[in-house]
Parts: C-alpha cells; structure tokens; sequence
C-alpha cells in the first residue's frame, strides 16, 4: 500500500526550495547528459558539476563533444536525455532566449555579431534586455541613460571605444573577436561559456585576450573550450577534459596534468606536439 | 556626462522635418492642376505604404510578398466604414476614416502575422506569398464584403462637416493626407530608435545570435509585422478616401509586388529611401504608363538594372555621393557623371525606339506602318529603321561601357582614397 499524497503546492514549494540544496551551490551542473543526432551518441552522459565563481577550462580531442556540450547547456540543442542545472534549476529543454535571461550567456566559435550595426549599437543591444528595456516601443534609445552609459562602459572594457561608430563587419578579425565577447558579457549574465574565444588569433593577440577575458570575467563563473594548452593552464582554476562525449576528469590543472587516464587519452599526444613545435623553432 | 552626447535639440533634425512639412504644405500650391493634386494625394499615400514595407524589408530583413492584404483590407474596412458614416449607422468624422483602416491592418496583422512571423527567411516569403493569394482568391468569393467585380464605392463627403471641410475639393483630401503623412513618417522614425526597432534590425542582421541576448525573434518579428500592418491599414484607409472606390486590386499580388519593387527601388537601406520609392511608383504608373504602354517593361529593366548595380537603392546612391561630397572629391567625377548619364539617355532612347517598334507591331499594327517617336516618324516595317534603331543604341551602349570602365577605375581610387583619410582620423 502506497503512503504518497498527492503533491500540494506547498510540498513543490518545498521541492524546488530542496532543489537548489541538493545542487550544493553550483552554478552548473550536468546530470548524465545524453545527445544523440540520429542514431549516433555525441554526448554520452556527461557529468560537471561547477561552483559559483570558477574558471573551467573544457578540453578533448576535435569531436569530442565540446561544442555540442555548449550548445546543449545554452539551449541551442535539447538534450535526449539527462539533466542540465543553472544555479540549481532545469534548464533543459528551455529556448535560448529563456536560459539567457536567467543569467547564462555564450559566445561562439565563428564571430557572432550584428555586421551592419555599430560597435556602440551592438553592445546596446546586448545590454537592453537585462536592463528592463525588453520590446520598448514607446520610449527612445537616446535616452535610456543607463543602457547607453553602460555600452560605453563596455566599449571601455573591451578596448573599442575608439572604433564606437564604426560598423562591426568592418572590424579586424580580433577587433571582432573582442566584440563577440562585449556582446556576452553584456547583459550582465553570472555564467559566461566561452567557445573558442581565441580562435584563429596570433600568439601575441591571444596573451592580450586572455588578459581581456581574465578581466571582463572577474566574479562570474566561466567555461571556455580551449585548444591551447598554454591559455589553458594559464586561466583556469579547474579542468575538465571531455573524450568521446564523456567527462573523464575534472580537477585542478596540476592535476589533470598528473592524471594518468587524461595522459593516455588526450594530453600525453597534444603536450608531446606542443613541445615538438616549439623545440622546431 | 563624458561618455556621450545626446542631443535633444539637433539643429539639423529640426531643419529637416521642417523643411518635410514645407513640402507637404506648398505643394499644391507650386502645382495646381487636378492632375498634380491627385498626384500628391497618391504620393503621400505611397510614401506611407512604402515606408511601412519597409520595416519589413528594410528594418528586419523580412521580405514580405503580400504587403498589400494589410494596405487593402485596410482600404475595405475603412470604405465600409465611410459608408456606415454615410448611411448615418456611424458617428466618427471622415478625418478619422484611415485609422480604422489602419487598425483593421493592425488586426489582420496580428491574425496572419502570427502564422507568417513564426519563420523567416525563404519560409518566411513563402508563406506571405501564400496569404496574399488566399486573400486574393478570397476577395473574388465574398462579394458581400469585397464587392466582386465593380468593388466598394463610398462617398467622402459624408457626415458633418467641422469648420467647413467637406472633403469635396481634391485639395482638402490632399491636406488631410498630408497630415497623415507627417505623422505616419515622424511615427515610423520614431520606431526606428526605439529598443525594438532597434533589436528589429539585429534580427535582420543575425537572428540567431539576438536569441543568446534574452530576444525572442519571433516575438520581435511578430510586433515589428503588427507595426508595418497599421500602417499599411492607414495607407488603405487614406487610399479609399482619396478614390472613393475600392476593388479586388488593393489586396491583388501586382499591389503588393509594386510595393517591394518600389521600396527597392527607392533603397531598402536607408530610412528616406522609401519616400523617393513611393513618388517614383506614383510617376510611374500616372505618367510613364501615360507615355507608353510599354511602361512595365521599362520598369522591369530599372529594376533589373538597380538590383544588380545599385542593390542599395537611389537613397544609396545618395548617400555615397554625399560620402564623395564631404571628403570634397565630388568634382572629380562630374564630367564622367555627364558622359554616363548622356550614354544612359542614348542608350535609352535607342532601345526604347525598338521597344516601341516591337509593341506597336505586336499590338496596334492595325494603326498603321508608322510611329511617332520623340518627333521622328518611325516606319516599323522597314529594315532601314530597324538597322538605324540597332545601330544608335550599340554605338550608345559602347559609348555607355567605356564611361562606366572608366568611371569605375576613379570611383574605386576615391574610395581607396577616403577609405585611407578615415584611418588615418581614426589614429589621430
């Protein structure tokens, strides 16, 4: 004989106050995360659980899943199965735009911007929603002090505020870049993913980037996938390398470095290469 | 503060708009015939219907086949309501008229919008494709409502009239128009530099990306859709005051085709571009299709021509050579301006002599062997004429090809050249 009542709304209350207690405080959580494109699995339970305030990097091999993973926890994709936790809450299944006002924001691997619109408007755009502006129609631009002050804010910290009215597809590949970051940042989201930020940018380029990143992230929680090893060790307070659509450490870089599994798997080759090309020239 | 400027009072704003009102105001009296007056009364009709497509088109990049079931159930509502007026069933002022045109846009916007806004894209010109013909088909079933063949016919001067304007005189119509279209202009500005405006055209830019800023772009298309509808309903509204008549056409796909060729035309890019599209569809189809009865292939060919060399538009078109203009190289290229348009008027003429040729064989050749062209008495069935029209217009077209190579090379270096000077500003 079952002894189960019926939920009232008082005991779901419960629940969902439980709910962020079980999640122990993380920003992010993924619970045995499963993706399938047909019949193949890319992503084949994946388990991260990550606190308020730490810089993950995610690394793997190409193909390993890294950028379906981001796709899955900022609402691109739905998964097939398992859970995907924001600040102790499901946000599976949800749209975008939803997981995005609930404090999770992404950028992309190839730039992602507003070509036609300028860097001053495309940080404001960035900024409108989290600001209350929402599908304002009866109210000008111009006069939105604090949506303004805070696009000329970011154009500061992103160093383009020289390039203010300039229109974005006419920015360097980096100026670019750095916009695609502006626009993330933006709105003012606690948890920030990162993918690939330093894509295709020159040694020089990337060690200021990474200073840009470090900067514009301070307090908030980061994930970035990142291919190289030394912006890995460098920004990171925590690892987690995915192979094959799986999770298979999560630690602190020293040791990642250490760990035997990861070795064989992944970095013993990716360190040997890195080594290889730099004792080449 | 130091971050920006925003200035409330922008003198060169203020100058414009004034100058727009001018405009509207003293027209009618700088040309008086009843002609010139029906013109005006379209113009403004036009403009508005053009600038509400293009917040479609223009503004969210969204290319809309079917505007005009917006503009013509607008022109329906609006003639039916002008006849309840008359028939003393209802009490607004005539004045008022094309609001209730503009909101049965509004409403039918929201109806169909809902379904249509749900894409974009190629989805998204389906789908109002679709719409356009199922109204159209529509308007030929339902005779109550659309009137069937011979359409709706009302009577402006109805109600009572305030301080003495009836709406009898074309000139009061046209004032009246005026006024709408000040305000429906200054309104659709308005909307350019609100948040959703301005989201509006992230959206045109790259809708997926406004997804990851809190955006929901189907909601953002659907208002932005609404907007353009209202708008599209006064232009109806206006419409059906001016002409007193309102027939299957307004809602038919030619209507809604002239839109987006004209507001292309005109230049989809820039906010003034769709008043110079809405003048030149009125020229068009009031005096070039007096002119020739070819005036829809001539048409076809600017279109053509403009999409493929000027996807811009003439606001376009303008707005470089203003670009030219400030940097203070304009006076380099006025000579190959005039050897071009000098070329393109030959060109022109030459082609057009054989068009004319070809349509009078095609359709009048009962009239007899002979045209009138530009003065000149064309024999249509002799080689020597053919020979001579052939000749005039690849000469001219060589002529034509050489200016625009050469043209070309100095537009390019002038660009390279302010290209340049803004870097070097921007270094400074």
């Amino acid at each position: 004989m079952s002894t189960a009542m019926p939920p009232t709304a008082e005991s779901q209350r419960f629940e969902q106050a439980m709910s962020h207690v079980h999640a122990g405080g993380f920003a992010l959580e993924l619970r045995d995360l499963r993706k399938s494109f047909g019949k193949t699995e890319i992503i084949r339970g994946a388990n991260l659980a990550v606190r308020s305030g730490e810089r993950v990097a995610i690394i793997g091999p190409n193909g390993a899943g890294k950028s379906t993973l981001f796709n899955l926890i900022s609402g691109r994709f739905a998964p097939t199965s398992g859970d995907v936790l924001l600040n102790g809450a499901r946000i599976n299944g949800k749209k975008p735009f939803e997981i995005n006002r609930l404090g999770l924001s992404r950028s992309f691997q190839i730039t992602n911007i507003f070509p036609k619109l300028s860097v001053f408007e495309n940080l404001r755009c960035g900024v409108l929603w989290s600001l209350g502006y929402r599908y304002t129609l009866f109210r000008f631009l111009a006069g939105m002090d604090d949506a303004n002050q805070r696009a000329e804010e970011l154009m500061q910290m992103i160093r383009l505020d020289k390039k203010r009215d300039t229109l974005a597809m006419n920015l360097t590949y980096a100026e670019q870049r750095a916009l695609e970051i502006g626009i993330t940042i933006a709105g003012g989201a606690n948890v920030i993913l990162l993918d690939e930020p330093t894509a295709g940018m020159s040694k020089s380029e990337t060690s200021r980037f990474i200073e840009l990143i470090r900067e514009v992230t301070v307090g908030k929680t980061l994930l970035t996938v990142e291919h190289d090893m030394g912006v890995v060790f460098g920004l990171a307070d925590k690892i987690a390398v995915v192979v094959y659509g799986e999770v298979i450490a999560f630690d602190t870089p020293e040791a990642v470095r250490a760990n035997p599994k990861v070795q064989e798997a992944y970095l013993g080759s990716v360190l040997a290469d890195q080594q290889a090309a730099e004792a080449g020239h | 503060m130091k971050y920006y400027q925003f200035k409330p009072l922008n003198v060169g704003r203020w100058v414009i708009w004034s100058l727009f009102a001018l405009v509207l105001l003293v027209s009618p009296k700088l040309f008086t015939s009843n002609l010139s007056v029906t013109m005006l009364s379209q113009m403004g009709i036009a403009i508005i219907a053009c600038l509400s497509y293009n917040i479609l088109l223009g503004q969210g990049g969204m290319l809309s086949f079917g505007h005009a079931v917006y503009s013509g159930l607008g022109s329906y509502m609006a003639i039916h309501a002008l006849n309840s007026v008359s028939a003393g069933d209802l009490a607004i002022p005539v004045s008022l008229i094309p609001i209730v045109g503009g909101l049965a846009g509004l409403f039918f916007s929201m109806l169909f919008g809902y379904v249509t806004t749900k894409k974009a894209g190629t989805t998204f010109a389906m789908i109002t494709l679709g719409m356009a013909e199922l109204v159209f088909a529509m308007s030929l079933m339902f005779s109550e409502f659309f009137g069937g063949e011979a359409g709706v016919s009302g009577d402006r001067v109805a109600g009572q009239p305030f301080m003495g304007i009836t709406y009898g005189p074309a000139v009061q119509v046209y004032y009246l128009i005026a006024v709408y279209t000040f305000v429906c202009v200054a309104l659709m500005y308005a909307f350019t530099r609100t948040p959703l405006g301005r989201i509006l055209n992230a959206v045109r830019d790259n809708p997926e990306r406004v997804e990851f800023i809190g955006y929901n772009t189907q909601m953002v298309r659907y208002l932005a859709f609404m907007i353009a509808g209202f708008f599209a309903g006064i232009a109806g509204g206006l419409a059906s005051i001016n002409f007193e008549i309102v027939t299957a056409e307004v809602v038919g796909p030619v209507r809604s085709g002239g839109y987006l060729l004209f507001t292309f035309l005109g230049g989809a890019t820039f906010f003034f571009g769709p008043i110079i599209g809405g003048v030149l569809m009125v020229l068009a189809s009031v005096l070039l299709s007096e002119l020739t009865k070819a005036w829809l292939l001539y048409l076809g060919l600017v279109f053509l021509f403009m999409v493929m060399y000027a996807p811009g538009g003439i606001a376009s078109l303008i707005m470089m050579n203003l670009r030219v203009a400030s940097f203070g190289r304009l006076r380099e290229v006025w000579v190959s301006y005039l050897v071009l348009g000098v070329g393109a008027v030959l060109v022109l003429l030459g082609a057009g002599s054989m068009i004319e040729m070809i349509y009078h064989l095609k359709l009048d050749a009962a009239m007899g062997d002979t045209i009138k062209y530009l003065g000149m008495e064309l024999h249509v069935r002799s080689a020597g004429t053919w020979f001579g029209a052939l000749f005039a217009t690849l000469t001219s077209l060589g002529v034509f090809e050489l200016a625009r190579r050469q043209f070309r090379a100095q537009w390019s270096a002038i660009q390279a050249d302010i290209e340049k000077e803004i870097k070097r500003r921007e270094t400074e």
